[in-house]
């Protein structure tokens, strides 16, 4: 193997050293548990403080704003109680986007066998909602909705700030998942007047199995998991001490270097695009050009399918992901590369690349030089290809 | 997921890869929809499957299943290539992850398609001695090949 290049931090991001080095006291001397009295559960309790304040302040909060759970899914799994506690109002209905993680669809789709009417707004062919269609969508009896900051596939960012507007002057409670968006682009509860906020710190280089939940101040929330009188007793459990602190850390890290980040992951996002587009003939760019998260690469290559180009890849040690069906456990491609509008086929063919400021321009420059040469081998030997040439001609 | 080396190895140095110039039987199972098609060409002469090679666009399972199951009729017989079963193109790769089976599939149907092509370019009906050619179990169960 020539060279490793980690460009799927889309999916999960490695551990920030100064995150770890945080971390590790947590994991050794300091094991005290943060309910207790004595002095060593008093050092765990005071770095459970100062993580809430840093992911507080992260995203503009209060930090009893800020409930931590065990990652982003579980995060995003709170609307279901708070559904249910607005349907005792009669707000059985709830708006959501089709291109929302399956931690969000599969929680509404729960919620519709318990008789909920759920919207799913479709998305223009770059994965945008629409704030007015949003509008319309409005019932009645809509007292939710959920839609996502920024999608881990395409990179969309989303009018969170203008469907955040529409909901307040509509009494809706809000939720946005996060997981995608923070550590990466600025988040501001307060100016974007959300309610609900789900976010996930191994998407910033801090560890998994630990993420956060954000609840507006004065909001009336059901408890997640009943139990102790941990996080207030909203997530019962005792504190999974070390990844909170990383969590903290994490955040911070990610939050004062973001500009500088953005920069930097800017510049390799265009070359990447840029330069795939241009060498690899018959491919296209899933997603905004403008509005995206920066780092976040996501093409198609006509007559090729994604998972053998994972593999291909991956044999040249370049890690990625693909919103092929064949590079999951189902036979589906991926929702969102469906709901922008790519045929099955073309969905098949897709590969993201998800870099992090642990990536370089030379990474960028080895993918380039890599990728064009596994396309062709692989639409050398596909009979889909002949005819797409042929079709050319 | 995890494929077993020989998976790796077929996918990676994939054998009879291409096409045939003096194919006299080609058959193509799959479609796009469902990200597998399979083309088998073969030359036959006296009964005998003289070469065989494959385009597939397909996974990894996909195109290591296509180099096998060529592989493995190579040289044989008709008789010979039509008993081969997709069971027998799972064993010789030391197993495929379930949701890979229906690759194996495919590459037994589309034997069986290209021995049909080979019966009816001779203007013999294939069906009494290759049987009916089903939709793979895998796209049928899912209704991907229906669906629009």
């Amino acid at each position: 193997m020539s060279r490793f290049v980690y460009a799927d931090n889309a999916a999960t991001t490695r551990i920030a050293d100064e995150v770890l080095k945080e971390m590790m006291p947590f994991l050794t001397e300091n094991y005290g548990n943060a309910s207790s009295l004595y002095s060593l559960g008093v050092v765990s309790s005071k770095a459970i403080i100062k993580a809430r304040q840093q992911v507080a302040d992260a995203i503009h909060a209060e930090p009893g704003e800020i409930i931590f759970t065990g990652g982003g899914s579980e995060a995003d799994n709170w609307l279901k109680p708070i559904a249910r506690s607005l349907a005792k109002k009669g707000k059985k209905h709830i708006i959501t986007s089709c291109i929302e993680h399956h931690a969000l669809l599969h929680s509404m789709a729960r919620l519709e066998k318990e008789g909920f009417t759920v919207t799913y707004l479709g998305v223009d062919s770059e994965g945008f909602v629409s704030p007015q269609e949003f509008k319309q969508a409005i019932t009645p009896q809509t007292g939710l909705a959920s839609i996502m900051f920024a999608n881990n596939e395409i990179g969309t960012l989303q009018p969170i700030l203008e469907i955040g507007q529409i909901c307040r002057e509509n009494g809706i409670l809000f939720h946005t998942d996060a997981v995608q968006a923070v550590g990466h682009v600025p988040v501001d509860v307060k100016a974007l007047g959300v309610d609900f906020l789900s976010m996930s710190a191994h998407k910033f280089h801090g560890p998994k199995g630990v993420g956060a939940f954000f609840c507006r101040r004065g909001l009336p929330l059901d408890n997640l998991l009943d139990g102790g009188a941990q996080e207030r007793g909203k997530r019962a459990g005792t504190e999974n001490v070390a990844g909170i602190v990383g969590m903290g850390k994490a955040i911070e890290l990610a939050c004062a270097s973001m500009e500088e980040n953005t920069k930097k992951l800017a510049a390799m996002q265009g070359r990447l695009i840029d330069g795939i587009l241009s060498s690899v003939p018959l491919s296209r760019l899933n997603g905004s050009r403008s509005h995206r998260l920066p780092g976040n690469v996501n093409i198609s290559f006509l007559g090729v399918e994604g998972e053998a180009l994972l593999l291909r890849m991956d044999l040249a040690g370049i890690m990625a992901s693909s919103g092929s069906a064949c590079a999951s456990a189902s036979l589906d491609p991926s929702h969102v590369l469906l709901a922008i509008g790519l045929k099955h086929e073309v969905a098949h063919g897709s590969v993201r690349l998800s870099l992090s400021d642990y990536n370089t321009q030379e990474d960028v420059d080895y993918i380039l030089e890599t990728l064009p040469a596994i396309v062709k081998t692989l639409r050398d030997m596909s009979p889909l290809w002949e005819e797409i040439v042929k079709e050319q001609a | 997921m995890i494929y077993s080396e020989k998976v790796l190895d077929h996918f990676t140095n994939p054998r009879n890869v291409g096409e045939l110039p003096d194919a006299n039987a080609i058959g193509e199972m799959g479609n796009a929809k469902c990200g597998d098609i399979m083309k088998i060409y073969m030359k036959i002469e006296n009964n005998i499957i003289e070469n065989v090679s494959f385009k597939t666009f397909g996974c990894g399972a996909a195109i290591a299943t296509s180099s096998m199951a060529t592989e493995l009729i190579k040289g044989k017989s008709i008789e010979e290539a039509l008993q081969l079963t997709n069971k027998a193109v799972v064993e010789a790769l030391d197993g495929l992850p379930p949701v890979k089976v229906h690759c194996s599939v495919l590459a037994e149907q589309s034997i069986k398609a290209a021995i049909a092509d080979y019966y009816t370019r001779l203007g013999i009906d294939p069906t009494p001695i290759v049987g009916v050619i089903d939709e793979c179990d895998a796209c049928h169960d899912h209704g991907c090949c229906h669906e629009e």
